[in-house]
Parts: structure tokens; sequence; C-alpha cells
């Protein structure tokens, strides 16, 4: 058994610090706590994004270990080459990830992953899911769930917002026949710290779904990010689980989920939605549940 | 050394493997597929002790090949046409970062309409992305190059990545007798990559290719720019050198041919320069004062060189296997620059030929020539000419 | 407090003395955060469990845990209050910044 990974005794090194990203984000928070879990062996890469945005501004940089910026779609095909080139050069021991958000890794990202997976490739793959491009200012991503506010998938008579659902990343990976992929959420972080763990002694790709609020983009107070986090897993609209070994694995299954309005009204971004839309975003989570529990073990 | 009758995309493998790369990450696209075919086959069999890896697009393959080189690793890659403009993104992106990754790019038309054959609108697409680029004329060359480009492109003074160039077809898939270099003597000469002060490692950790602002990118661009340009003399020394290990030398960064009494002068790139150096000893059995340039590199563009070579020519041709629309052909534009800075006044024409696989006869050369002798010689003459067109302009 | 350490940064004075490529050193720290709170977090450390809980949920990871007692590197914090939120014995308050400045 893997030792439990807590707050207590989680490293006090901090490897991703002096970041100029907002107050209170979540990506932010899933990428130190990786780094943390990973170590000074680790080689970073991070597609255009807010997370390259606010580590890389010359002179100020915020990685303690290696890190590179890598074009829009190319953090899986960079990942890989990084890790081709260590061990090419007999360098062992290490660890080459990617951190890309959900336009990067769902949209623009997806064949370079689907690339690396396919092939293999020694390297854990994040997606720091906030549903939507909020480094370029909150713009609709095919990670955008249904009902969302963007400014380009604005809300008025005719449309509720974001009229898409969620692309279905996790099962998307694990229908290459990955090593490992999970999803987590910053409200579950000893789930999502046992998971980073998990990926770093895994032989072959790694992919991990982390859901982050962004208190800029969801229009929400700062100080709830975790605790917002949290309650998407418990009213449904996000799960925590597990692919491994040619199986899938649900990590949590609430008896009884928590409303969903009382997780949307507390955000700017579904302050549009009527009691039909609410009811229609209850509908989408309970298919997916009854698939989920049905076919995947508890 | 071992001679072996091969094609140019051969020559181009063997070159490959005897500059040893780290990893490989290239995508087939006609006419470069047996490059990459060959190299499969030399990981396969053991002879080529690199990784390979099959990305899933031409993006990627170069994007693959920043993450090899930004730990310090030898990478290759090669590709084509619409190829290389689907990884142009990624080109300024290597080349801001110095690093000094090796790509054979078989030139070939762009869509549309849809062409496998052979020009150089793709290269030219990407004059400006920061790449050493060169053309060359034979297989021999080819293989050549392979060796020197890695040699120049990790030089410290230079590191920057090296595009290589070869006519699609016409120099891709023509079989000729190539000498292949012993490896212990390209070892000698090519030592592995040594760890620059832009790459990533466990002892110096290093944050790559990051953000620079409107308060400190412009220095970052004219260092660049400065350092290219510098790399002239690399370029010039890596050929001395070359030539004394190996026996062969290609003259830098242009060769002439012909050119001291020369009156009119054509430039050309790549096959076109073989076809006519033939025409070239014609014209002089004749008793005309014809020259002939192959340039070689077009980045850095040897503004110099080329005034040197020019200076006592009538008229000037320039011919060009590509159009940049709404102007004129990409390598006239840039001779044209070199001429007025070097307060030069010859005639210029511009011969456009070859788009999408067109032949370039003997017959089109002289036809060039006897152009420039007349306008030499002061007669009237269209600036842009359209050669071997098979109806009415 | 052991958390990491701001880097003294020279400006190159010659286009030559600039980095070869688009490269720095990393842990490469040259401008704080501080001036971005309106709010500061204040640990009472009587009602301090150490839990941990706030080490472990500062985005910015700016709460040290290498001693005895808590510590906040007020450098770096952004005052963004997710501590304060997430303390369950309500050991953090949230401060005006005006009231420290005064």
């Amino acid at each position: 058994m893997m030792p439990k990974i807590t707050a207590k005794n989680l490293t006090n090194d901090e490897l991703f610090y002096g970041h100029k990203a907002c107050g209170g984000c979540g990506e932010s928070l899933a990428v130190r706590l990786a780094m943390k879990i990973l170590g000074e062996r680790t080689f970073a890469s991070l597609p255009a994004g807010c997370m390259s945005a606010v580590s890389f501004i010359y002179p100020n940089m915020a990685f303690k270990t290696n890190a590179i910026i890598t074009p829009f779609a190319s953090t899986g095909a960079v990942a890989a080459g990084v890790a081709a080139g260590l061990k090419a050069l007999g360098i062992e021991n290490t660890y080459s990830v990617g951190f890309a958000g959900d336009g990067g890794t769902a949209d623009i990202g997806l064949q370079a992953l689907s690339g690396a997976i396919d092939r293999g490739d020694q390297i854990i793959y994040f997606c720091n899911d906030n549903e939507a491009y909020m480094n370029t200012g909150i713009q609709k991503s095919g990670l955008t769930p249904y009902g969302t506010r963007t400014t380009t998938s604005p809300a008025g008579e005719n449309l509720p917002g974001s009229v898409t659902t969620k692309k279905n990343m996790f099962e998307i990976v694990a229908a290459h026949d990955i090593a490992y992929a999970a999803t987590a959420s910053v409200g579950y972080l000893e789930d999502y710290m046992m998971k980073v763990e998990k990926a770093k002694s895994v032989k072959g790709t790694s992919y991990i779904h982390i859901l982050a609020p962004c208190p800029t983009g969801w229009g929400t107070p700062s100080e709830i990010t975790i605790s917002l986090a949290k309650e998407a897993v418990d009213c449904g609209l996000w799960y925590l689980a597990e692919y491994e070994n040619g199986e899938f694995k649900l990590n949590k299954d609430p008896k009884a989920f928590t409303p969903v309005a009382d997780y949307v009204k507390k955000q700017g971004r579904f302050k549009h939605l009527t009691e039909t839309d609410i009811e229609h975003l209850e509908t989408q989570r309970d298919k997916k549940w009854l698939k989920m529990r049905r076919d995947w073990n508890k | 050394m071992a001679r072996k009758f091969i094609s140019g995309n051969d020559a181009v493998a063997e070159g490959v493997r005897l500059a040893r790369p780290h990893v490989i990450s290239a995508y087939p696209i006609t006419p470069q597929t047996i490059v990459v075919e060959r190299l499969s086959d030399f990981c396969e069999d053991g002879s080529l002790k690199a990784i390979y890896m099959h990305v899933e697009s031409e993006h990627s393959a170069l994007a693959a090949a920043m993450g090899v080189s930004s730990v310090g690793a030898r990478a290759f890659t090669a590709t084509s046409s619409q190829g290389l403009l689907y990884m142009a993104e990624n080109l300024p992106y290597a080349s801001g970062a110095r690093m000094p990754i090796v790509m054979m790019n078989a030139n070939r038309a762009l869509a549309t309409p849809w062409n496998i054959y052979g020009d150089q609108m793709d290269s030219m697409f990407l004059l400006n992305a920061g790449w050493i680029q060169v053309y060359v004329e034979d297989a021999q060359e080819a293989l050549d190059m392979m060796i020197q480009s890695y040699k120049i492109a990790e030089d410290p003074r230079v590191m920057t990545p090296f595009m290589v160039n070869l006519d699609g077809f016409v120099l891709t898939h023509t079989y000729e007798v190539v000498d292949v270099p012993e490896q212990e003597l390209v070892d000698a000469y090519l030592p592995p990559l040594k760890l620059a002060e832009n790459m990533m490692s466990l002892e110096a950790p290093k944050s790559l290719c990051i953000t620079a602002g409107n308060n400190f990118n412009m220095e970052f661009k004219i260092k660049q720019n400065e350092e290219m340009n510098a790399s002239t003399a690399i370029i010039a020394e890596v050929d001395a050198s070359f030539a004394e290990v190996f026996g062969r030398k290609y003259h830098g960064l242009l060769e002439a041919i012909a050119c001291d009494d020369a009156e009119v002068i054509l430039i050309t790139t790549g096959s076109v320069a073989g076809t006519s150096r033939m025409i070239i000893e014609e014209y002089r059995n004749k008793g005309h004062k014809v020259g002939l340039i192959k340039l070689r590199y077009l980045r850095p563009f040897p503004t110099e060189a080329l005034a040197k070579v020019l200076k006592d020519a009538k008229a000037v041709g320039v011919v060009d296997k590509n159009i940049s629309f709404g102007y004129e052909g990409t390598i006239f534009t840039n001779v044209n620059s070199a001429i007025l800075q070097s307060g030069l006044t010859p005639k210029v024409h511009n011969f456009i030929c070859g788009l999408g696989g067109r032949d370039v006869t003997k017959e089109n050369i002289r036809e060039m020539f006897d152009a420039l002798l007349s306008s030499a010689a002061g007669d009237s003459c269209e600036k842009i000419h359209y050669m071997n067109v098979r109806c009415a302009l | 407090m052991n958390k990491p350490k701001m880097k003294s940064f020279t400006e190159p004075k010659t286009v030559t003395d600039y980095p070869l490529g688009a490269t720095c050193p990393s842990d490469h720290i040259t401008s704080i955060n501080a001036g971005w709170r309106t709010y500061r977090p204040v640990i009472d450390q009587e009602k301090c469990v150490l839990c941990m809980r706030c080490f472990l949920v500062c985005p910015d990871g700016v709460i040290d845990k290498s001693s005895d007692r808590l510590e906040i590197d007020y450098d770096f914090c952004k005052g963004c209050g997710v501590c304060a939120y997430e303390c369950k014995p309500k050991a953090i308050k949230m401060v005006k910044e005006a009231e420290f400045n005064g």
C-alpha cells in the first residue's frame, strides 16, 4: 500500500511559488500540490494558458524545477519529446509532466495527447479543468458545461449560455486503453494527491483530470474555491473515478446528491439559469450516474 | 568509405544515421516519405541507436523535437509542403528558443490546386521563421549537409535550427552514386551535442520558452538576429573544416561559377543550379560572358558575398520556383535588396519556373541567358518571365 | 520560515548579455505579490490546532509549517481568504490591510 499523503506529511518545500495567478485560483493549487508530490526531478511542460502566463514572465520564474512553455496544441508532444530526450541521454528517475487547461486538453491539444497515449509515452498529463478559456477572458471550451455564461456563449433571451455539455475527456482518454487515468477535484485534495502519487509509478501514460474552480471566470468569491470544488462532486455534476488495468472505478458514490441549485446559484456564470435549466442539468447528471453505477466498479 | 547508388532521400537518411540523432520524430508526407521509412529501418536493425517517435502530425513532429532538444538531446525531423506549413507555428518557436534541431524539407508545391511535385513555395513561406535554410543540388550534397547542418546548428555561436531543402522528386527520388563516409570519421568530426545554457538540466534547472513582454521582448529578438547574421562566418568555417576531413567542399553561402568576367549572371538554387552548369559551359564555348551563382543559403542571406560576385555584372537573372502573390519571386526580392544595399545597378530579371513540378529544361536555361544577354546589350526586356508555360500569357 | 527566496536580478547591459534563447534560470522570483492584498490572513496561534488544512489548501503555498507554529509569507500572500474559509477552528481572521499600514 502507498502511504497516504496528507497535509501533515506533505513536504513544506514549494516548487511552484511566487506566480501571478489570481487570488484563490484552483488551477494553481492543483499545480502546486502535484509539483510537491512529483519533486525536484520533474520536467514540466505547460502550453499557452493561465499557468504558463503567470509563471514565466521574464525575469520572474515561479517553477523551481525545469519547466517549458509549449505551443498551445503541443503539451502531449513536447512532454513526450522531453521524456524521449531524457531516456536517450540516460537521465533516470525523472518525471515528464504536462499541465494543460481544459481548452488546451479537450480542444486544441487533444490530438497531441491522443498521440502520446497511443505511443504509451512515459508522461503524466494533467488537465486542469476550469471549464472555459480563462486566460483569454472566459470563452467557451469543449469542457464548458451546459448553461454556462461565457464571453462567447452569452446568456440572453435566446440562449441559456453554452448549449453543449462537457466533452467526456476521462472516457475519451480511457478509450485509448491508457495505463492510468483519473478524475479529481481540488475539493477532495487527499484523493487528488493519492492519484498523483499513483501516477508516479505507472508504466506508460497517465492522465489526471482535475476540476479546479476559477473565481474570476466563475464569478465567485476567491475564498470558496475549495468548498465549491467539493460541492461540484457532492451535487453529482463532477465525479471522482479511476481507470486502471482496463477497468473503471468510482472512488466516491454519494448516497444522496446535494441540490444542483445550491451549487449553481453561488456562481455568477450560472446566475441566469431558470428552474428548467437546472432540471436539465439534473437530468443529464442522473443519466450519467445511472451508467457509471451500472457499468463501473465501486 | 562506401559508394552507394541511392536516391536523394536515401542519402538524407544515410547522412542522418551518420549524425546519430537521439530521437527522430516525423510524420510521412510525399515526397519525404522514403527518408522516414529508411530511418525506421535503421532504428529497427540497430544501425541507428535512436528512439523513433510515431507522432500523429507534423505539428507534433516538431513539438516533440523541441522537447528532445530542450534537454540537450539531438533531434531530427523531416517534412514537406502542407506538413511544413502545418508545423509552421513551431518553427519560430524553436528558433526563438535557439534549439539546434535539424529538419529535412522536400520542397513541394502548396495546395490549392493540390500537387505533390516539386517547387519551393513551402520553404519560402517560412523564410522569416528564424531557421537557417540551405538548398542542396544533389544527393551527395544532401548527405554531406546532414553532417554539416548539425555541426553548424550546434555551434555555441549559432544554436539555431537548420532546414535542409531538397527539390521534391527531382532530387529526393533521383538515384545517384554517393560516397558514404566512415562512421568513425563522422564521429570525430561531429561530437555529441553539449548541454548549452538554453537547455534544461537537473544540475541547473531552467525555465524555457518564457514570456518577455514589451519591456524586454525586442532585445531577445535583436540578439537572435545579430547571432544569425554572424552565423555566416561559421557556415564558411564548417564548410572548410568539412572539406579537410571529407574532401568535398560546397563554397559556404554560395558558389560562383564562371563569374569573374561575367557580364550576365544567373542566380539559381537547388537542382536548377545543376542543370545550369551545363549551359554555362555551352555558352562560354560560344564566347558569351555568362556566369552562374548557386545560392546555397537563403537564411542567413549572403548579401556581402553576393555583392562581391555581382559587382561587374550588367544583367542579373534570378530563378524562382515560387511566387509571392501580388509581387514577384521571393528570391528576386531578396537579391534586389542586396543589390540596392551594395550600390550596384545591373538590370534585374526574374525567371519564375518549375511550379508544381513543371520541368525546368536546359532550353529554359538557354532562354534565360538569351534574355539576360539581350538585356545587357541594352534591349528592353520584361522584368518577370514565366518559363515553360503551356498557353499564351 | 522556509519559503523560496527572492533573487536579485541585474538587467542585461548589452544585447549580447541577454539569455541564449527564451530562457531563464528556474527558482528565480524577482517580484513580490504583497501589494495584491485587500485583506490579510492573521493566525490566532491560541486557536490553531496545527491540522495543516490551511497549508494544504493555499493556492500560493505561502503558509509555512517548518517550525512548531504556522507562519504566513506575507510577501507572496494575495489575501484570497481560502485559508480562513477552510479553517475549521476559525483560527484565521481576514483583517483589512489598511489596519496594518496606518
